[in-house]
């Protein structure tokens, strides 16, 4: 048609300004949201009390959810009623009551002869009830996790709020830090950490919580980030609210939900390294059972006695389903956009 | 406006019945529209967003997507229903015989490929042209729809055009192969309003060269009186009003066809106020029983109307060109 | 692309020097005098005066880092003192073994994983989608240590008499030892044939050493799927989410009304958008098949660079931890560089003006 329709407003070829062309900057910017999308959900979401009510109606319309925390009681009650629920001490050694390293399960209902002691999950090398330290096992991993946990989140926040809040070279100088820890393998981190620490639990703990501490710095801060820029904080500025009464009433509280989604799949991840660290011989340290350590302790007889190799790992992976699947149901009740 | 003669109908839409099925219920979007589009002729579709206007643009595409589902009705081009058709034979017609531009241009066009190639797709796909050919072709369609330097422009990709740029290459890509109709939905509302005008004449101009029908699709009405030969009014679901141009806003019928152009500013406007329509456009899920403009209606009151809130009122005519469905002119209403 | 790649390298350099701080401070903070951690503890007092006055241990702290940086951009990075070799010919034997292993392992985890993805993403909500996502669930939470004992116990014990019987462990049968191409094309011999020749299963593929080559591969098969399984569940789901994010888009509908068919809409438009988050993702379980490799390669018994560190920590072999851990984490960060330059193919918009 014409060429009169050409529009002079319509600018050459350029770049038109929502896009993102400092490349350094985002292919840093698609690594954030990828660890987020993976773990976290909209950061900087602003939540109600009236969201959060939702979002528990909406958790429990979720399948994954429902899964997710029904493997956690179950988990949970064995944790809690270990004693009551294993019917030996962990660490009890029963040759006394004519058992011999690494029965296989005898349970009489299943066929086993009614005159051996009867042990459902078997024996393992020293002579304990296995299902006895399965149990009291459960202990164990939830508690490290927990901790781990904990720990990472209370200083990963501390970090990303003073670094998002602060900005200027207090961030630059934070941030360059985290990036270093999160540029090593997480494993590989702890490992290290472990190495100059020395091994055992509170190490391991410690280890585990150093690694991802980086995780929930970043999202923190660009929570803050996001965060300040709304009218609301600019507001409170204006009338004069103090720095830290800004960060302790306004910007923390709305930081809250992606850190509960990402908290919830990161106790998964510290039982899997956790495990993997005493497995390695560097964390829980035997006679404490841990299920980490008691499959390590047996892996070199997986060829004879299968059982006592598989039911830790078995634990293990309960757990750690169970904590993904709540975290997944979590993020997709806060976030409804990845609902599906 | 430009006059011109309108041709056999192209495409006829009967009592089409569109409706999403999610967990809170069943959407009734399109609810038994019906509509008739002529050879060369612009006809506006307009209504308040949620009316269902794109889900019936989308429909006569076939490209309702889950939880969506065509449930009843007919959508004949050229005699031949669209709905029996297989996939494979609307495919043949996407894009080739009936195509669509979008509201976001940018959003429309796919941010990793160049526009050439995007244009170019189109013959690849429907006249088997290899990549080469297809990009010559795609730089006669672009200097077409007045894009200058097009050689230059078929190498940029969508983020370096501005929003005008990118729908003219939406226009370029819904036209290449010729289609005997352009559905544009919304297609200036994302852009500045001396942009606006610019699109608008670029697709009068297609349908005075090349006799190209064409549905608008629009809330606004100033786009209306200024581009359609015929205009047809939706709401909630179905179609309240349909008459020519100028007699809808010379006459209009319908109390909600009345309040939409009573809530355009005009030039020269003493009003003081701008009259509003009160309340809102009802939920697609629960339709209110009778009249779905029953509620919002300040003429059914006046008038004194009962049955209004019982019994849903038919397209009726007023005279051959003009039909309203409404109580207030039917003969016999309570 | 040359500047995109120099701008991308400069800005990864404070995290490099980060990398170098956090390795140095490392052999400073375990417990005990490095001389004594080095030499054994009966080392004397005049030995470790004459050790620590060697490696420059009684100069300030800076000037320590000093040495140590020149040292590393010299290619010294120690002696084993368990093996009596330097680090660097520790390195050339055992990288390629963890070469393979993570290159394995990652082409497994990638081609299952992206079709996956895209099956499951693309029949969203079938069957299929929500078999594929049950699995991706359970894979992602299997510990990869136990995940290779099971392995083991099914293809090595369970299925010893089948045809589907699989080494448990091990890089080749015994008694096999390859011989390095440079020895059958009469090259050279020097540090990085060595390197080359150690890739077993390249180096046996390229002199035709049939037995060595199956040998070597049914041997990766195990450790490999294993290494491979948390990667390849968590690419499938990204792979499935950022395909239904893309597939919602405005411009996935124009590919539709163009009259494409639905395949085309699928692996065409929408694949090449999702990727992104896709590669970001494969970039980061990269880290996660190293750290894998520590447990896989202690339960096959290879000898790569997990297994190497993981037993120069239990015996205190520091040298060793220090340089493996320093060249693990800096290719960590290569391949996020790498990742960073993928982008720039894959989307027009990250694009250096």
């Amino acid at each position: 048609m014409s060429d009169d329709l050409y529009d002079p407003s319509d600018r050459p070829l350029e770049p038109t300004d929502d896009q993102p062309l400092d490349t350094v900057e985002a292919s840093d910017a698609i690594r954030d949201k990828v660890r987020m999308d993976l773990a976290g959900g909209d950061v900087g979401a602003v939540t109600s009390g009236g969201l959060w009510r939702t979002a528990g109606r909406e958790v429990l319309r979720k399948k994954s959810a429902i899964v997710g925390m029904a493997l956690l009681s179950i988990l949970l009650l064995l944790a809690v009623f270990a004693p009551i629920i294993a019917p030996y001490p962990p660490n009890k050694v029963l040759f006394d009551e004519g058992v011999s390293p690494r029965d296989p399960p005898c349970v009489h209902l299943f066929g086993c002869d009614e005159d051996k002691p009867q042990h459902i999950l078997g024996i393992d090398g020293n002579g304990r009830d296995y299902f006895s330290r399965i149990v009291y096992g459960a202990r164990v991993s939830l508690l490290a996790a927990f901790v781990a946990v904990l720990f990472a989140v209370v200083w990963g926040t501390m970090v990303g709020l003073v670094a998002g809040f602060f900005g200027g070279w207090v961030d630059n100088v934070l941030m360059r830090v985290m990036d270093v820890l999160l540029s090593f393998p997480s494993l590989l981190l702890a490992i290290v950490v472990v190495t100059v620490l020395g091994p055992g639990l509170i190490n391991a703990i410690l280890a585990i919580a150093i690694v991802t501490i980086p995780q929930y710095a970043r999202i923190v801060r660009s929570s803050v980030l996001s965060i300040r820029e709304q009218e609301y904080v600019s507001a409170d500025q204006a009338l004069g609210v103090t720095r830290w009464r800004l960060l302790a009433h306004r910007i923390f509280p709305n930081t809250l939900t992606p850190l509960i989604v990402i908290a919830t799949l990161g106790v998964a991840t510290a039982v899997l390294e956790i495990a993997s660290l005493s497995f390695l011989g560097l964390g829980i340290q035997p006679p404490t059972a841990e299920w980490g350590s008691m499959l390590a302790a047996e892996r070199n007889q997986v060829f004879t006695a299968p059982h006592l190799v598989f039911f830790a790992g078995l634990m293990i992976m309960w757990t750690v389903l169970g904590f993904n699947l709540l975290g997944d149901g979590l993020r997709d009740a806060i976030d409804p956009r990845l609902g599906r | 406006m430009t006059t011109t003669t309108v041709g056999d109908p192209i495409l006829q839409i009967s009592s089409l019945e569109t409706h999403f099925f999610t967990r809170d219920g069943v959407v009734k979007a399109v609810d038994g529209v019906d509509l008739t589009v002529g050879k060369g002729e612009i006809l506006g579709l307009v209504g308040e967003s949620g009316c269902g206007k794109s889900v019936t643009s989308m429909s006569v595409l076939r490209l309702i997507q889950n939880p969506g589902e065509i449930v009843g009705g007919s959508i004949r081009f050229h005699g031949e229903d669209l709905l029996d058709l297989s996939e494979k034979e609307m495919r043949s017609i996407r894009g080739d015989r009936i195509s669509m531009i979008f509201q976001q241009p940018v959003g429309s066009l796919n941010p990793v490929f160049t526009a050439g190639s995007q244009i170019s797709e189109v013959y690849e796909i429907h006249e088997g042209l290899k990549k080469k050919e297809g990009n010559a072709r795609a730089v006669e369609m672009l200097q077409k729809v007045g894009i200058p330097d097009a050689e230059r422009r078929i190498k940029a990709y969508p983020h370096e055009l501005s929003g005008g740029m990118a729908q003219r290459v939406m226009i370029a890509m819904a036209l290449a192969a010729g289609p005997e109709l352009l559905i544009a939905d919304e297609p200036t509302t994302a852009l500045d309003v001396t942009i606006q005008a610019q699109i608008i004449d670029l697709m009068r101009e297609i349908r005075n060269d090349l006799g190209t029908s064409i549905i608008v699709i629009t809330h606004d009405l100033g786009i209306v009186a200024e581009i359609a030969d015929r205009v047809a009014v939706m709401y909630a679901g179905e179609i309240v009003e349909e008459a020519d141009t100028k007699t809808l806003f010379a006459d209009p019928k319908h109390p909600y066809t009345k309040g939409l152009i009573g809530s355009i500013p005009l030039a020269g406007d003493r009003r003081e106020w701008l009259d509003v329509i009160p309340g809102r456009v009802p939920n697609l899920i629960d339709l209110p029983g009778g009249c779905r403009f029953a509620p919002r209606c300040r003429a059914r009151e006046e008038a004194g109307l009962t049955m209004c809130t019982e019994q849903r009122p038919e397209l009726t005519g007023v005279n051959d060109e003009h039909t309203v469905r409404c109580f207030l002119y039917q003969e016999g209403a309570k | 692309m040359a500047r995109f790649l120099l701008r991308r390298f400069i800005s990864s350099i404070p995290v490099i020097i980060g990398i170098l701080a956090l390795v140095f401070a490392l052999a400073r903070m375990i417990p005990g005098d490095p001389c004594r951690a080095a030499l054994g503890e009966r080392a004397t007092d005049e030995i470790c005066d004459a050790y620590n006055e060697r490696y420059g241990l009684n100069d300030p702290i800076h000037v320590q880092f000093g040495i140590y940086l020149k040292d590393v951009a010299t290619g010294d990075l120690g002696e084993s003192f368990r093996f009596g070799v330097p680090v660097t010919e520790l390195l050339i034997q055992r990288l390629p073994t963890t070469m393979e292993l993570a290159a394995a392992a990652l082409l497994i985890a990638v081609f299952v994983g992206v079709p996956l993805g895209i099956i499951s993403g693309y029949r969203h909500n079938t069957k299929t989608d929500v078999a594929t996502m049950v699995g991706a669930n359970i894979g992602v939470a299997m510990p990869v240590f136990w995940l290779g004992l099971m392995l083991q116990y099914v293809f090595a014990v369970f299925l010893r008499d089948t045809p589907l019987a699989l080494p448990p462990s091990g890089k080749l049968d015994a008694g096999l030892i390859p011989v390095p191409f440079y020895e059958v094309w009469g090259l050279p011999e020097n540090g990085f044939m060595e390197f080359l020749s150690e890739f077993t299963l390249m180096n046996s593929l390229v002199t035709f050493q049939w037995e060595i080559f199956s040998s070597a591969f049914l041997h990766l098969i195990l450790p490999a799927v294993a290494l491979a399984t948390i990667p390849l569940a968590i690419i499938a789901r990204m792979t499935r989410s950022a395909l239904l994010d893309v597939l919602g888009l405005d411009y996935v509908r124009t590919a539709r009304a163009k009259g494409l068919r639905e395949r085309s809409v699928v692996l065409k438009h929408a694949l090449r958008n999702a990727m992104l988050p896709v590669v970001t993702i494969i970039g980061l379980s990269f880290g996660l098949l190293l750290g894998g490799a520590i447990l896989t390669e202690t339960i096959f018994n290879l000898a790569g660079v997990g297994k190497t560190l993981f037993d120069a920590i239990t015996s205190r072999d520091y040298t060793v931890v220090q340089g493996f851990t320093l060249v693990v984490a800096i290719s960590f960060v290569m391949v996020n560089l790498l990742v960073d330059l993928l982008y720039t193919y894959l989307d027009p918009r990250v694009r250096v003006s």
